[in-house]
């Protein structure tokens, strides 16, 4: 039984453990206002809002997600909001009124969708209204709304117009006890299918009963298996109520990100000490990814084009391996070893990575290349991390590329051959033919192994470049562009 | 009865008063004067330009009125195809489809798949009653492989089954067996086999080898232009209801209802009055459901009526892209004489299209590239040629300006090239070779009569644009910028106006008004998107002067109005707006006979505005409520119903001399494009575009500014991010969001000027001189790719013209640069 609140009503349903939330709306409640465009979480069309008990505030916070790619469970004790849920009467909210204004909407079905990002974004700037709306938060908050007939800017102009229509609430907002409601709810699910460990220990016993039952968080890589390969789950684990995996360590060294932790939770910490990994946040996928995705589920998945491992790579992060032997700890380059293949043992999980503080001086530079600049997977992407010593020499140098082979990799003749020096020129040029000695990429369908190979060797350059730069460089620039402009 | 019978007149002046439709005509008397074929009711035609009326029409002023559903779209009460309510017991069909590019089918065993939980029918080639070949146009397209298997992603086969999910899995448990045969997906190689779905067509005017052989310079130079796949957000679908003789009714998501009527009925073997086919809209179509929706409701009605239930079926995103055709791939080919100037005197171009397996509308398709090979520009003595290559992938379909923007896109390669060869800007020589007089007719022989509409248009958006400026500019920060190159561009775009098979011309509309007043209207033409049914529903609100609100649309219905063209070809308003219109005038004039005799009143002074029957002015004026006067009409026993027909005049075209005027007008626009590239990553971004764009007299500024703004931006896709990969087998890898990326929001430029052209209406007797907008501004995003070929020039010191085939990613921009510094470094 899942017990949670769709638009203001309570409902309890049963539904298969691999079940999603969209197959819930469609096939079961009947609630079709909710499209399925892709079924892979890629279009956004099935856009939902999920309000969900945060541990640490009182109030819920309204988060976009994939309906197609969300597992049914995961609505337990939480309030799911949908397209149906937003007009009072025929009064319709802001986010719909500015898009009928705007002329947002032509076919019409991707704009449920963009209706509750618009939604989403129209309660953050409710919560924070002094927070100007610009052109980064615009992106966030509708890059992963596709829409095949507008070309965005009359939906720009309905996510800027919002405030200028009337404030008008859904009719389950007038119910000043639904949150309260809604954390009542168990948190935990009551469904022996779908298990919701709370703890460590518990989730190693779960893992022990059921070696064969897949583990998941964020499930935006997962629930594809079932949408597109049709997989089917008897059983599934759930790590998002292991308390544990949910946390933010600090250390004096830096910091363990529990595995369970989502992209949006760690976003700020990035923010703060890695700006340039932090805005590499903001290419690795859609709002209703981040919201959910999880930088475990980024490790554990291993694959070579992943977009966190390479810059963890490059800041000698560490994973903490969990079983029901106890608690093991890798460097990370230790635990990719082939293609798709982990150090992770039967009966084990990623636990949680560790972040370590960046130390004075160290600077970094993080290069995705991909096809499209928002929500696409990376062809490649170069991460690179140095000081530079007193005596202008490199030190600490670190280069690690993601779609460059099998796994996520560092590049360690190309590190040697920058480590130490001062002539910049020559350490490069060295460095970009031990690049080319180094590596043989493939080609697929996102790139050639040329261009693949030209490109990472021109990362490099560009990296030389910034560097002969007097002025200091906006790390935060994933194209260069004006960086080597004079 | 007041019917649409094509009448001779002579050609007339053009009504100057504002009020166009009031003006009266003679008939043609003098047999020697020029004839033109008009419509009687019609506003008049001019063969010549109109002169330019910015202030007219202030009672007709066109309203940006919002969609008709777009309250229903925001708040998820529009029905697609999967929302519809269905019978109980529907069934969910899902087909097998071929994992080989070619072969012969050998076996085909689908006793595990009847095995399979929930299957309740499968059906194969052999379970077809009627036709098993679904070509909609030349044959070539069997519903289901029986021998010969051509593409990955052909259907084999189709189960029905109590789920989706266990129809997925039940298509998965068949054994197929293919003898491979050898895969041909390269179609240049198919071109020179002489592996062709349609003959090869040719259009030539003048002496073109004589010309060629003594211009003072000579380019030649080939591309590649890639291909696009739909990405209709809402995939294909339809529901299958049998109903209680030997039919079914079909929900289907559909450009083209008629057709699909019709091979409904004969694969099923039975008349085409048993099938009914409705559409109340698509979540986009784009072309892509044109002919290609037609398969699926094939498939579903045959296992409708072979188990007896309704069935749905939705093709998974994944399926959808494999089975259906695209955008086709086209290669190119130029070789062009010019003189000094970069005036071009004559020449040869080739374009093969890739056709994929079968004709499907390849022959139309590739005709049009063949119309369009000049844009806006006048060849000279030239040779035109196209070809229509077969190969092993999916029939590639209508898409969005049909082989057009394929067609532009070597010409504009050539203004590039030709711009470089003699070290003028690209905008000077674009310039110079614009229709003109003396230079006016293209190489099929059709007067190009409003080209001074074109010079305006580029002149004038050369201005808006700064373009000169920004030239020096762009040029002085490329000088001192080694790395990030900016380049800009303006290109023109002139887009023929209606289908190139003549027949397809003609539309139909149905118009009921109630005892309220409240009026509904029906026509052959479907809603995608692009607000069609809009803009009708505002069609017939003017004729009979009524709100808005007041008329409603209703679901497009081959039992309402019969035997419609696709909705394709941009003409959609054009010619449903125009037979609404007459539907709605017939009733006009019945109501206005009667009120004559009925109420006394002048029959000459009568008009329908404000929901009132006017009559008379000032003191003697009358105004009787419209609802009081259709009341008082059905009394009176006056039919309140009507059918309206329309059928384009005036154009023709002969295939065997290629040459005529197969287009009714031209649409034209032009825009400028700024990029910024980053030459050691290929990364780039499109940072400004400015767009004037002609709608005549444009229907619906919103609706038009959305077609424009969002033609732009898929064309930009196409051009850029949207790379369709096969793998050595012919298996389509792009088959989906993951790896198929379409504009997201932040590839909106972040300076979009659009406006559309005011005060210019179409010099043709359109509806309301407006203009057909759903495909020209496709072309626009032509710009983008130029820009990139001049940033990239930049860093031979635009003295060599890069080669950059589409689209071009970051991947081709790349190697692209690369060429040119070794290029530059070779010098």
């Amino acid at each position: 039984m899942i017990e949670f609140f769709l638009n203001g009503h309570r409902q309890r349903l049963a539904a298969a453990p691999d079940s999603s939330v969209l197959a819930l709306l469609r096939d079961r409640l009947a609630a079709c206002g909710t499209k399925e465009g892709c079924a892979s979480g890629d279009c956004g069309a099935c856009t939902v809002v999920v309000a969900e008990p945060d541990d640490d505030r009182d109030a819920l916070s309204y988060r976009t997600t994939n309906a197609c790619i969300t597992p049914a469970h995961q609505l337990q004790g939480c309030h799911l909001i949908t397209v149906e849920g937003l007009a009072r009467g025929d009064a319709l909210h802001p986010a719909q009124a500015a898009m009928v204004a705007c002329h947002g909407s032509q076919c019409g079905f991707c704009t449920p969708g963009i209706v509750m990002s618009l939604f989403a974004l129209h309660e953050q700037q409710r919560a924070e209204p002094s927070r100007a709306l610009d052109g980064h938060r615009l992106e966030a908050a509708l890059g992963g709304n596709l829409c095949r007939c507008t070309g965005y800017r009359p939906i720009r102009d309905a996510a800027l117009s919002m405030a200028t229509h009337a404030d008008t609430r859904p009719s389950w907002a007038d119910d000043p006890t639904l949150d309260e409601q809604v954390r009542a709810l168990p948190r935990r699910s009551a469904d022996s299918r779908y298990l919701t460990p709370a703890s460590l220990a518990e989730l190693a016993q779960a893992m022990q009963a059921y070696p064969s039952a897949p583990l998941v968080a964020g499930a935006t890589d997962l629930w594809l298996e079932a949408t597109q390969r049709l997989t089917a789950y008897e059983r599934v684990i759930d790590l998002r109520r292991v308390a544990e995996l949910r946390r933010i360590e600090e250390t004096a060294d830096g910091w363990w990100i529990g595995a369970a932790v989502t992209y949006r939770e760690w976003e700020p910490l990035l923010a703060a000490h890695y700006p340039a990994f932090a805005h590499l946040l903001t290419r690795l996928g859609s709002a209703q990814i981040r919201n959910r995705g999880t930088l475990g589920g980024n490790i554990a998945n291993a694959s070579p084009v992943g977009d966190t491992p390479p810059v963890l790579l490059t800041l000698d992060a560490r994973v903490r391996l969990a079983s029901a032997e106890g608690i093991r700890e890798l460097a990370l380059d230790e635990f990719f070893l082939d293609y798709k293949q982990t150090a992770l043992q039967p009966g084990e999980c990623v636990a949680a990575i560790f972040l370590p503080r960046p130390e004075a001086g160290v600077e970094q530079r993080v290069w995705k290349l991909s096809k499209r600049r928002e929500d696409d997977i990376s062809t490649l992407l170069g991460a690179f991390r140095w000081r530079i010593d007193g005596g202008g020499h490199l030190r600490d140098v670190r280069i690690a590329y993601g779609g460059m082979a099998a796994i996520p990799l560092r590049v360690p003749a190309a590190e040697a051959a920058l480590e130490g020096k001062a002539d910049l020129d020559a350490a490069f040029d060295a460095a970009k033919r031990a690049l080319r000695h180094t590596l043989t990429p493939m080609s697929d369908v996102r790139g050639s192994s040329s261009y693949r190979m030209t490109a990472a060797v021109n990362l490099l350059e560009r990296w030389r470049l910034t560097l002969a730069r007097p002025e200091p460089v906006d790390p935060t620039q994933e194209v260069a562009l004006d960086a080597y402009a004079h | 009865m007041r019917t649409l019978t094509k009448r001779v007149f002579t050609a007339p002046t053009v009504a100057d008063d504002g009020q166009p439709g009031d003006a009266l005509l003679e008939p043609a008397i003098d047999g020697a004067r020029q004839e033109i074929g008009r419509l009687e009711g019609d506003e008049p035609v001019a063969r010549d330009s109109v002169t330019p009326r910015p202030d007219a029409t202030t009672q007709h002023r066109p309203r940006a009125q919002a969609h008709e559903s777009g309250i229903k779209h925001v708040t998820g009460r529009a029905r697609y195809i999967d929302d519809l309510p269905a019978p109980h017991g529907t069934l969910h069909a899902m087909v097998g489809l071929s994992p080989m590019a070619h072969g012969r089918l050998t076996r085909l065993d689908l006793d595990a798949v009847r095995q399979a939980p929930g299957v309740i029918g499968v059906i194969s080639a052999q379970d077809i009653p009627g036709h098993r070949d679904i070509g909609p146009v030349f044959p070539g397209d069997p519903l289901f492989a029986d021998d010969e298997v051509s593409y990955v992603g052909q259907p084999l086969f189709a189960v029905a089954a109590t789920s989706y999910t266990a129809a997925r899995r039940a298509v998965r448990a068949a054994t197929i067996e293919i003898e491979p045969l050898p895969a041909r997906l390269d179609p240049v190689a198919a071109a020179e086999a002489g592996e062709f779905v349609r003959p090869t067509h040719r259009q030539v005017s003048g002496d073109w080898e004589n010309v060629l052989a003594s211009a003072p310079h000579v380019l030649a130079a080939e591309q590649f232009v890639g291909g696009q796949e739909h990405f209709y957000l809402e995939g294909q679908a339809c529901l299958v209801v049998p109903s209680e003789d030997e039919g079914v009714t079909v929900f289907t998501s559909n450009q083209h209802p008629s057709e699909t009527q019709k091979l409904v009925a004969e694969v099923l073997g039975i008349p085409f009055h048993a099938v009914t086919v409705e559409n109340r809209r698509m979540g986009g179509g784009f072309g892509g459901k044109e002919t290609q929706a037609a398969p699926w409701a094939c498939v579903a009605a045959l296992l409708a009526r072979r188990t007896g239930h309704a069935v749905r079926l939705r093709l998974p995103r994944a399926d959808d892209t494999r089975a259906t055709g695209k955008r086709h791939p086209f290669h190119n080919h130029y070789r062009l004489g010019f003189d000094d100037e970069g005036v071009l005197l004559g020449g040869d171009i080739s374009v093969i299209g890739d056709c994929g397996h079968s004709p499907d509308l390849s022959e139309a398709v590739v005709d049009r590239a063949m119309f369009h090979a000049d844009n806006a520009y006048f060849l000279g003595a030239a040779r035109v040629t196209g070809y229509r290559a077969r190969t092993h992938t999916a029939s590639n379909t209508a898409f969005r300006g049909f082989g057009g923007p394929q067609g532009m896109m070597i010409i504009e390669r050539a203004m590039d090239d030709i711009a470089r060869h003699i070290g003028a800007d690209p905008l000077t020589v674009r310039k110079r070779n614009l229709y003109r007089e003396g230079r006016e007719t293209t190489h099929y022989g059709q007067q190009v009569d409003q080209y001074p509409l074109m010079v305006e248009i580029v002149e004038r958006l050369e201005r808006d644009s700064d373009y000169w400026n920004r030239r020096r500019e762009i040029a002085e920060f490329n000088r001192a910028s080694p790395v990030i190159k900016r380049g800009l561009a303006l290109t023109p775009v002139k887009f023929g106006i209606s289908f190139t098979a003549k027949h397809l011309n003609q539309a139909g509309a149905l118009l009921h008004v109630y005892t309220d007043g409240s009026v509904i209207i029906n026509h052959g033409g479907t809603e995608m998107g692009q607000g069609l049914h809009t803009k009708v529903c505002q069609v017939v609100a003017r004729e009979l002067g009524l709100d808005f609100a007041a008329v409603r649309i209703s679901a497009t219905r081959t039992d309402k109005v019969p035997n419609t063209s696709p909705t394709a070809a941009s003409s959609g308003a054009d010619l449903n707006g125009m037979a609404a219109r007459d539907a709605a005038r017939q009733v006009r004039e019945r109501l206005f006979d009667f009120a004559a005799g009925h109420y006394q009143l002048d029959r000459e002074g009568l008009r329908l505005e404000n929901g009132q029957l006017v009559s008379g002015v000032g003191d003697i004026q009358r105004r009787i409520p419209w609802g009081d006067l259709v009341q008082a009409a059905y009394l009176g026993r006056v039919s309140l119903s009507a059918s309206g027909f329309y059928s384009t005049p005036l154009i023709h075209y002969d295939r065997d001399s290629g040459q005529g005027r197969p287009f009714y007008y031209f649409a034209y626009g032009a825009s400028a494009s700024e990029v910024r590239i980053d030459t050691l990553s290929g990364e780039y971004r499109v940072e400004r575009v400015d767009i004037l764009h002609d709608v005549g007299d444009s229907l619906n500024p919103a609706i038009d500014l959305g077609q424009v703004e969002g033609g732009f931006i898929q064309g930009m896709g196409w051009l850029t991010s949207e790379e369709l990969k096969w793998n050595a087998e012919g298996r389509l890898m792009t088959d989906g969001p993951a790896t198929y990326k379409i504009p997201t929001f932040g590839d909106l430029p972040p300076v979009f000027n659009v406006e559309l052209l005011e005060g210019h209406p179409n010099s043709q007797a359109s509806i309301y001189r407006s203009k057909a907008v759903g495909e020209p501004p496709f072309m626009l995003a032509i710009s983008v790719w130029s820009a990139l070929r001049d940033g990239l020039a930049s860093l031979a010191d635009y003295r060599i013209s890069p080669a950059l085939d589409t689209p071009a990613t970051p991947e081709r921009v790349l190697m692209a640069a690369e060429a040119m510094r070794r290029e530059e470094h070779a010098r």
